[in-house]
């Protein structure tokens, strides 16, 4: 899966790293890297990630876009 | 009829059977595809660009990509729709013909369109000397091939590696160096990393971060040479570097991170506004041409463009931003297909972050446009603060280190032209608070830009043309 994290609006919160350990770390204290394409795998969790994100940073590739 | 239908037939018409071409198939050019169906915009779309991959992140690439977590090719941007485009990938643009509107291709094809949108974005600036940079074991990083050949010569274990400049990338670069527990010398021409977008009192301050983190930084330093082994010759894999100071540095991983060029070439004889900084449009995205006069038809975006700021006293601004190329794909896209009453501007408020050494460096505004810089929170001891830019008694830009969280604060008071030094928050206020000249290097370097004349003596005849500079 296809997604991509907005870091001008990440704020650091981390929210999303405990829920999708495997696609988001934290940097230091606050700068967030992660993986661009997770294994498909990872769409459960990656979508629970993005809903907890109290800054909506997170953008999802909708199911069935073209590959 | 009268000509407001009639006009508003033509752009309706085009909405449904017209042809798009976006040149560029980076984040702009995917960014305003998306943006373009989005207005139902139901005509022919073709997307070509000069890379084979689909749209990929850059920002990635010298961060997570570098340090071996991430590869390479997992950077694919999302798709956020349906785009039945006619993707042209690995196949570059090399001319734009205004007068048939056709943009010609590397295979000789010729792509017809009734409204065109530049998103052709920059390149690497390469090693000056092309013998040194043809070395094994000398590198950029641009593009997703850059970093996957990078990564990997980073991943055999080179007993150093010399990054060549320390702006955003060349400093990140360094970091993942450390982390990945690799011998780093930066070598920099100016006093400090980072001062071209964040000026010296910063500079300083990330000069003692890269120190403390193990990186042999030399600033004051240009590098004169690369040889390769055995000594003096100028084939085979890079093994040293000799500095301006005398210094002779063995090496085996040579990064040169000196900037970007924007990727003009190609628009060479369109008669457009192009230069060193891109391509001049207006806040609507529509390009200039070489007159100045704004065109119909041809609309540019990402880090090309170079568009007048309101904030910034209208002045030209090239962002090379994530979110400046988003936004403003969006809005080309928009004004593409819509009356003139409908069209919308440009204006963002420019933001950037970086990640490296632990510290998260976020920024709001253009803080290169001041000329005073004050800490108006935190320590810059603890690397945890925020500063803000001020000219002319008005706050232009933010730096935040560690302190992202208070960025739209300082936002905010940009937007509203607030006063500089800005009144102080409520919180986490250091003992001094008087703004310090911010240290910025002088502006009036020479460049590359080609010289524009004005020709033609019959005021209807007055035209401009480029008098491109001699090579020296």
């Amino acid at each position: 899966m296809r997604i991509v994290v907005d870091l001008n609006r990440c704020q650091g919160y981390a929210q999303c790293v405990p829920l999708a350990r495997d696609v988001f770390r934290l940097h230091g204290e606050e700068a967030l890297m992660y993986d661009p394409n997770p294994d498909d795998s990872q769409r459960q969790r990656v979508l629970r990630a993005a809903a907890a994100c109290p800054v909506q940073a997170i953008l999802l590739e909708p199911l069935g876009a073209p590959e | 009829m009268n000509t407001a239908t009639l006009i508003a037939d033509a752009v309706s018409t085009f909405k449904s059977e017209g042809r798009i071409v976006i040149v560029g198939a980076s984040l702009a050019g995917l960014r305003a595809a998306e943006a373009l169906r989005d207005e139902g915009f139901d005509g022919q779309l073709t997307i070509i660009g000069d890379e084979r991959h689909q749209p990929y992140d850059r920002p990635p690439l010298s961060k997570q990509v570098l340090k071996g977590w991430v590869p390479a090719d997992h950077t694919e941007l999302p798709q956020m729709r349906e785009l039945d485009a006619d993707w042209r990938l690995g196949v570059a643009a090399v001319g734009l013909d205004r007068v048939n509107m056709e943009v010609h291709l590397a295979d000789g094809d010729k792509v017809p369109f009734g409204r065109m949108l530049i998103a052709t974005g920059t390149r690497a600036r390469q090693w000056f000397n092309p013998k040194e940079a043809a070395l094994e074991g000398v590198f950029t990083l641009r593009t997703r091939d850059d970093a996957a050949r990078l990564q990997a010569a980073l991943m055999a274990g080179p007993g150093r590696v010399l990054i060549v400049g320390s702006g955003f990338i060349g400093s990140e670069m360094a970091s993942v160096c450390r982390e990945l527990g690799l011998a780093v010398t930066v070598a920099e021409r100016a006093d400090a990393p980072l001062v071209g977008a964040l000026g010296g009192v910063i500079g300083e301050i990330a000069a003692e971060m890269q120190r403390d983190h193990g990186v042999d930084l030399r600033s004051g330093i240009s590098v004169e040479a690369l040889e390769g082994a055995p000594e003096g010759s100028s084939s085979g894999h890079v093994r040293r570097a000799r500095l301006s100071d005398g210094t002779v540095l063995d090496v085996d991983v040579v990064v040169a991170s000196l900037g970007s060029i924007r990727n003009i070439e190609w628009l060479e004889g369109a008669g457009l506004a192009t230069g060193f900084w891109g391509v001049a449009c207006d806040a609507g995205c529509r390009a200039f041409d070489i007159n100045g006069v704004v065109t119909d038809n041809i609309f540019v975006a990402g880090d090309i463009a170079r568009a007048p700021h309101v904030l910034y006293n209208y002045e030209f601004l090239s962002l090379e931003h994530w979110d400046n190329a988003v936004l403003g794909a969006a809005v080309a896209a928009r004004n593409m297909v819509r009356l003139e009453t409908d069209r919308v501007p440009h204006l963002p408020l420019p933001s950037f972050w970086s990640g490296q050494f632990g510290v998260n460096i976020k920024g709001v505004g253009v803080c290169s446009f001041g000329d005073e810089i004050v800490i108006t929170q935190g320590s810059t001891k603890e690397r945890r603060f925020a500063a803000a830019y001020g000219r002319d008694g008005r706050i232009v830009g933010a730096v935040t280190f560690n302190h992202g969280k208070w960025l739209e604060y300082y936002g905010a008071m940009i937007e509203r032209s607030a006063p500089f030094p800005p009144p102080p928050p409520g919180y986490d206020r250091p003992a001094d608070m008087t703004p310090v000249p911010a240290r910025f290097p002088d502006p009036r370097v020479p460049t590359g830009t080609p010289d524009v004349v004005l020709t033609g003596h019959d005021p209807t005849e007055r035209g401009a043309e480029f008098r491109p500079r001699k090579e020296r």
